[in-house]
């Protein structure tokens, strides 16, 4: 243990913690703007570029950052001298020198870390004015990079590089004109970006956000023409709560519905009745190549890998397309759910498809792009009309002046309302392969579980292995959240070395529940563990939780697709991937 | 060397072959041949010697002879008249600049008299491509003792007792360096020469690299076996294209003669050398980012510790030295540490090469004992200040350093004195300046540079150094007020205390040095829209001076932008609107006629 | 930044190949692999990046990120004569800077690019060692010191007649 002394109070550390942690232990807050430690998730990204976390330790010629400083026996440190103050606030006015002001319009205006620290410090006009950086905006079908707000703290690209392994992003030119860029300083829509948004989720300005969709939303919902279908993910549920100051790990289930109904959409229905859905198509899947595998059938792709999550599939039809017929071919809940809502759905409400919009409030940004894919198009018309983040929609509620907390707890409406507990743990890494399992088993075995929790695929590693018996039949499963971990699972099974028979991969850490469209958790890994939890919590207070029993999706098999991967399932609930291996990328 | 009666030496360092030095060989050799003399006399190409400001040179010894400014077609010459008849070219003698006599021996000169040639002792004296010549310089015998009769412990206490430090910029012992990266556990441990000069203004390092390669092989081997370390990596710049040709050749002939490679002189040891080359980036003499660099990423510090010697190359303990550093180390294990320790002063040991350039007599390299003072060095090596001007300020130190004063010039030099100075030893750029060189425009100049150069990871530098930068030019525009000054003052400071390397902690320091010691020049600028040194163009325009000027029409037809109208022999004008203030017409006036006001 | 659009012929394919073979397609040589491509094609168009990249299995965005951060790679084609200032601290007490100027001024293009015909490219470097025949110009490899405002002039028109 060391010991030392920070504002004239004594702790004792463990030899290697920084001065920063130390601090924290005697909570005092010392401000940062590029460090980023996201606990278990083990992502720690210290660059020590910001120098806001400037403290003074005696003896030393210079300040030291408190980020990257390892506390030493005896040391003393004061974090909130006259020079430590003077020094912090200089920077932070160099930092602001380089910094549009156009905060009162700025999408990150009142979640903005600088935002905030500026107002902490008290700065009240920038005696160092100069040059500013200005960059050309880029627009992406997900996410918007306004680089004139970057920071460098570059947090950015230690996830999609470190963390994801996608590559995307990176430092590029130097000095004063060094910025994070894709190559080339071509827009994301011409790079490999799986459009995951773990850098928008981590930006501590406005230099990275998702492509609002709320201006067309109200539009639309305003139209009397036009009849207005919603549909929530699971892990919405779990985190929005937050952006009204709730506990992390909230469930605001019920009054997110009321809120929806409020704002007037016509039908709220949950994503989680299309996991349902999912785990009917994808289970069956995993059936049948299971059942030929065991025969004997050597051309049998295994494992079959999750395909709901779309910043999956960018990367697999970038960074591995010969591997595209591993996935199951089962479309996402976001899409399946389209797709049914506009033919099915459509039917039964005797409406044209084009009259009906289908939004989704999703916990991603990967998502927006999702429906614009062609292959999710009905002659130009998406399956999705578009998708807003659970971020979006808590702006919404707020601009429609609705008190959240006290609104009454509704249902969904019904049919496509209706879910299971497997549907709902969608949400969290683990939660898909779960559902399926829960699903399977009883199918394959003919069986009813006699528990539906199944731990061993639960937690929050990167990678996890269990094996599930199948009555006599070892199932062996994977698990991989964040696209770095899905990267080693993947290149273990182009090496041959990879046993497993089914694979769930998540691009981001948590699963959804730590989402690129979640409410941001600035760098706190336990607001992702929270609402983890909850999405459990949900899972267990239903009366029904595995995906085969639920009433309203039986019905839809019997009045409309007939069985799993009949032909129209096929036609509507699957897909197909593609090499996008080279894409436009030689092309300016 | 022992056959031949005599020998012709010719600088090859960058400098004179610039002025055609390696035709002027060619012409020799042939002269020698034609003479017959080619079993008599040898002519041979050597490392810099130094004397930059008068080269091409050519050395002859034995007697000693020092030719400047020699051109290839003066080849015919030195060899009928001196090679044949005995007798020395007296044209082509050195001219001292004070008394104006004529001096055959280059050990008669003022620029030779107090220097102490350690690192650069091979330098100008053996060719750097044959190391037959470096062995004939008792080449290799350090490496040689300490393999066979030192244990690593025994040979890096003689680094510590020799009180060496870094000549790189930091100044941290050598010894005390090595000590901890041998005692840091590690399967592969890596030594590395950087030779990454960054420094605009310094070369010592390419002078010792094209002059005696081996030095610093031989040095890097030793430090292999007192550290652990197999393998060796030298990081130099790839505009060094002469440097890394010969240090090319050096490794392979090393590795013929059995000095590179494994089981080294049968002592069981192995330790091989290879080249990596930077790409321009100022911040790689960082050895973090050097590191980074070396490993194929950006060139961007990272936060110590840990050192290099903890987590270096690919996350191996690494020990980082610098060119001139390791020159040292041979002759340290050659004549002891004791001898090393007797030159210098107390805390900084032995010598230190500088690049002595400017606005002075004598640009060149110099090596010279650490205490000596600046005005040894610049009125005495360096024969004193061009165009008998006035002194104004000497830049020690590069872009990390800064500017002293006359009441510093008898401050002796070493580590200590010149950060207590306000300065710093840095890589040894000394750029001498005089009455017509504006500290405003010098702090500017060096500001450009560390805003071209920082790496953009540390706000404070990467921003910082731009507004400092900007508000200089504020200054210099005559835009500026007093709080500008102050604000110009409380960034520096901010800069300096928060900076994450070396580089954005050093860059403040010519704008500091010059406000502490020319502020009244600072205040000129920003009260009486005055530059006292008349070199900012906005403070200042170019006026002909009736009384003066005949109406020779020089100026008006030198002017790039004809603003200067007169007829012949008439009074001449210039049209302040037009007028782009460059200069040329004050450079051609002969009448002292244009002048800046 | 611009860069000039070029289709990469097979062989000019399989020489950057080649070039990352002899490095064994280590990431960490990716510096030394770009320093040979430079020396081929004379500079470092994005395609070229492409290929490197792909072949030392490092991502195109870290490849412009490390060409973008040192100054000696260069995107552009430099001219067939490039001309460097040396803008050294010795070379600039000595009025390097009105050299360069001078430059600017008559062949009408700022540092770092090329003039129309693509006969000359301005550049600065720092210190090439000569510091004793400042100020220090280069063309090409040919050095030439002690370089004033009117010599300016001399210099261009020894390559004027060169086509």
């Amino acid at each position: 243990m060391i010991k030392l002394t920070i504002d004239n109070r004594t702790v004792e550390v463990e030899k290697g913690t920084t001065i920063y942690h130390a601090a924290k232990k005697l909570d005092i807050d010392i401000p940062t703007l590029c460090y980023m430690n996201l606990g278990d998730l083990k992502i720690e990204h210290k660059p020590g570029g910001c120098r806001v976390c400037v403290v003074e330790v005696e003896g030393r010629r210079n300040l030291a950052p408190a980020c990257a400083t390892e506390c030493a026996d005896g040391m003393v440190v004061q974090t909130h001298s006259i020079r430590v103050m003077n020094a912090r606030k200089t920077v932070l006015e160099l930092i602001l020198s380089d910094h549009p002001f156009d905060c009162l319009i700025c999408a990150k205006s009142g979640q903005c870390d600088l935002q905030d620290m500026a107002i902490k410090m008290g700065v009240r006009s920038i005696p160092y004015q100069g040059e500013k950086s200005t960059y050309k905006p880029d627009f992406s079908p997900a996410i918007i990079r306004d680089m004139d707000k970057c920071i460098m703290c570059r947090r950015c690209e230690t996830m999609c590089n470190d963390f994801q392994t996608v590559g995307v992003l990176s430092g590029v030119n130097r000095g004063f004109e060094a910025v994070v860029a894709p190559a080339f300083e071509r827009d994301l829509d011409h790079s490999e970006c799986t459009y995951c948004g773990q850098c928008v989720a981590v930006c501590p300005t406005g230099a990275l956000t998702e492509v609002d969709h709320t201006t067309q939303l109200v539009r639309d919902l305003a139209d009397p023409e036009k009849k207005v279908v919603v549909q929530t993910a699971p892990a919405v549920r779990a985190a929005l709560g937050e952006a009204f100051g709730m506990e992390p790990g909230t469930l605001v289930t019920g009054k997110m519905v009321a809120a929806l109904r409020r704002l007037g959409f016509d039908y709220v229905f949950d994503t989680d009745f299309a996991a349902d859905l999912t785990i009917m198509e994808e289970g069956a899947e995993l059936l049948d190549r299971l059942t030929r595998f065991l025969e004997g059938d050597k051309q049998v792709k295994l494992p079959m890998l999750t395909s709901c999550c779309p910043g999956w599939v960018n990367f697999f039809e970038y960074h591995f397309p010969d591997m595209r017929d591993i996935p199951s071919t089962a479309r996402s809940p976001q899409q399946m759910f389209g797709s049914i809502a506009k033919t099915y759905f459509a039917d039964t409400i005797d409406t044209r498809r084009d009259e009906l919009v289908v939004v989704s409030v999703m916990p991603c940004v990967a998502k927006k792009y999702e429906c614009t894919r062609d292959e999710f198009k009905v002659d130009g018309n998406p399956d999705v009309d578009y998708s807003v983040s659970t971020r979006e929609l808590a702006m919404l509620i707020k601009r429609l002046n609705m008190d959240f907390n006290t609104l009454p707890e509704e249902d969904f409406d019904k049919p496509m309302g209706e879910s299971t507990g497997a549907a709902v743990i969608f949400g969290t890494t683990g939660g898909v392969i779960e559902a399926a399992v829960r699903t399977a088993y009883e199918v394959h075995t003919g069986k009813t579980l006699e528990k539906v929790d199944f731990e061993q695929l639960r937690g929050i590693d990167g990678i996890r292995s269990a094996s599930v018996d199948f009555d006599g039949t070892e199932i062996k499963i994977g698990i991989a959240h964040g696209l770095g971990h899905a990267r080693t699972l993947l290149d273990d099974i182009k090496a041959g070395r990879s046993d497993y028979h089914a694979i769930e991969i998540m691009a981001c850490p948590g699963g959804c529940v730590g989402g690129g469209g979640q409410p941001l958790h600035h760098g706190n890994p336990d607001v992702i563990k929270a609402r983890q939890k909850a999405i459990y919590k949900e899972d267990s207070g239903k009366a029904i939780r595995k995906s085969h029993e639920n009433p309203d999706i039986i019905k839809l098999y019997e009045q409309f697709l007939g069985s799993p991967m009949s032909e129209k399932a096929h036609q509507l609930l699957h897909t197909h991937y593609f090499d996008k291996k080279r894409k436009e990328v030689l092309l300016d | 060397m022992a056959t031949f009666m005599m020998h012709m030496l010719v600088c090859g360092g960058t400098g004179c072959r610039a002025s055609a030095s390696d035709v002027l060989y060619e012409n020799l050799k042939k002269e020698i041949k034609e003479q017959g003399l080619q079993d008599d006399v040898q002519v041979v190409t050597t490392g810099c010697f130094g004397f930059c400001e008068k080269g091409p040179i050519v050395k002859v010894i034995p007697d000693n002879t020092f030719y400047v400014s020699v051109e290839p077609a003066d080849a015919k010459e030195i060899v009928a008249e001196h090679a044949v008849k005995g007798r020395r070219v007296k044209r082509l003698l050195y001219v001292d600049p004070v008394n104006k006599e004529q001096i055959a021996d280059s050990k008669g000169m003022g620029f030779y008299k107090k220097q102490i040639r350690i690192a650069l002792r091979n330098c100008g004296l053996i060719d750097p491509e044959n190391i037959e010549e470096y062995l004939a310089a008792d080449g290799y015998e350090a490496m040689g003792k300490v393999l066979a009769e030192m244990t690593p412990e025994e040979a890096i206490q003689e680094m510590v007792d020799s009180g060496l430090r870094g000549r790189g910029g930091g100044g941290f012992p050598t010894g005390i360096k090595w000590q901890i990266a041998s005692k840091v556990a590690g399967d592969q441990k890596y030594v590395v020469c950087n030779a990454d000069e960054g420094d605009p203004g310094a070369f010592m390092d390419r002078s010792i690299l094209e002059g005696d390669p081996h030095s610093v092989l031989e040095a890097m081997v030793i430090n292999g076996y007192c550290i652990g370390a197999t393998k060796g990596l030298i990081y130099i710049r790839a505009e060094y294209p002469l440097a890394i040709k010969r240090l090319k050749i050096a490794i392979d002939q090393a590795r013929e003669y059995g000095l590179l490679g494994t089981d080294i002189l049968g002592s069981g040891f192995d330790f091989d050398i290879e080249i990596r080359y930077g790409a321009g980036a100022f911040v790689c003499g960082e050895e973090t980012a050097l590191i980074h660099s070396m490993e194929g990423e950006r060139g961007e510090p990272t936060f110590k510790p840990p050192f290099p010697a903890q987590s270096g190359y690919l996350g191996k303990p690494t020990n980082v030295n610098n060119v001139e550093t390791f020159a040292n180390v041979p002759v340290i294990y050659n004549k002891g540490a004791k001898w090393f320790a007797s030159i210098g002063t107390e805390k900084s040991k032995g010598t230190k090469v500088f690049a002595l350039a400017g606005k002075i007599n004598n640009v060149g390299l110099i090596e010279v004992p650490m205490g000596i003072t600046l005005r040894e060095v610049i009125f005495e090596i360096g024969g004193g200040i061009k165009d008998g001007k006035n002194f104004k300020a000497v830049q020690t130190g590069g872009p990390s350093g800064g500017c002293l004063t006359e009441k510093h010039l008898d401050t002796p030099i070493d580590f200590d004195n010149l950060i207590d100075a306000g300065s710093m030893m840095g890589s040894g750029g000394m750029i001498v300046m005089d009455e017509d060189d504006c500290m405003v425009a010098v702090a500017k100049f060096y500001l450009d540079f560390t805003v071209e150069e920082s790496c953009g990871k540390c706000s404070p530098c990467r921003i910082g150094n731009k507004r400092l930068y900007e508000l200089l030019e504020k200054i210099a525009q005559g835009k500026a007020d007093k709080e500008d000054l102050d604000n110009l003052r409380n960034l520096s400071m901010v800069i300096r205390d928060t900076s994450l390397c070396g580089l954005g902690q050093t860059s403040p320091n010519p704008v500091l040095s010059t406000m502490d010691n020319f502020m009244d020049e600072y205040i000129a600028h920003v009260e009486k829209d005055n530059c006292p040194a008349g070199v900012c163009k906005d403070l200042i325009r170019y006026e002909i001076i009736p009384e003066n000027c005949v109406g020779c029409t020089a100026c008006a037809r030198n002017c790039p932008v004809n603003c200067i109208a007169g007829e012949r022999k008439q009074l001449h004008t210039i049209d302040q609107s037009l007028c782009i203030k460059c200069g040329a017409c004050l450079e051609k006036c002969k009448f002292n006629a244009v002048a800046i006001i | 930044m611009t860069s000039i659009k070029l289709k990469l012929k097979d062989s000019e394919v399989q020489q950057l190949k080649d070039i990352a073979r002899s490095f064994n397609n280590e990431p960490g040589e990716l510096i030394n692999v770009l320093h040979k491509a430079q020396e081929i094609f004379g500079y470092l168009p994005a395609e070229v990046q492409e290929v490197v990249a792909g072949e030392m299995n490092v991502s195109v965005a870290k490849v412009y990120g490390v060409v973008t951060f040192y100054s000696f790679f260069t995107m552009l084609p430099r001219g067939r004569y490039p001309i460097s200032i040396c803008t050294g601290t010795a070379c600039y007490v000595r009025g390097a800077e009105k050299v360069l100027d001078e430059f600017k001024r008559l062949l009408k293009v700022p540092v770092g690019e090329t003039t129309e015909d693509g006969k000359f490219s301005i550049t600065c470097l720092r210190c090439v060692g000569a510091c004793g025949l400042a100020p220090v110009v280069m063309v090409g490899d040919k050095t030439y010191g002690r370089v004033t405002t009117d010599g300016v002039k001399d210099i261009l028109k020894e390559y004027e007649d060169e086509v």
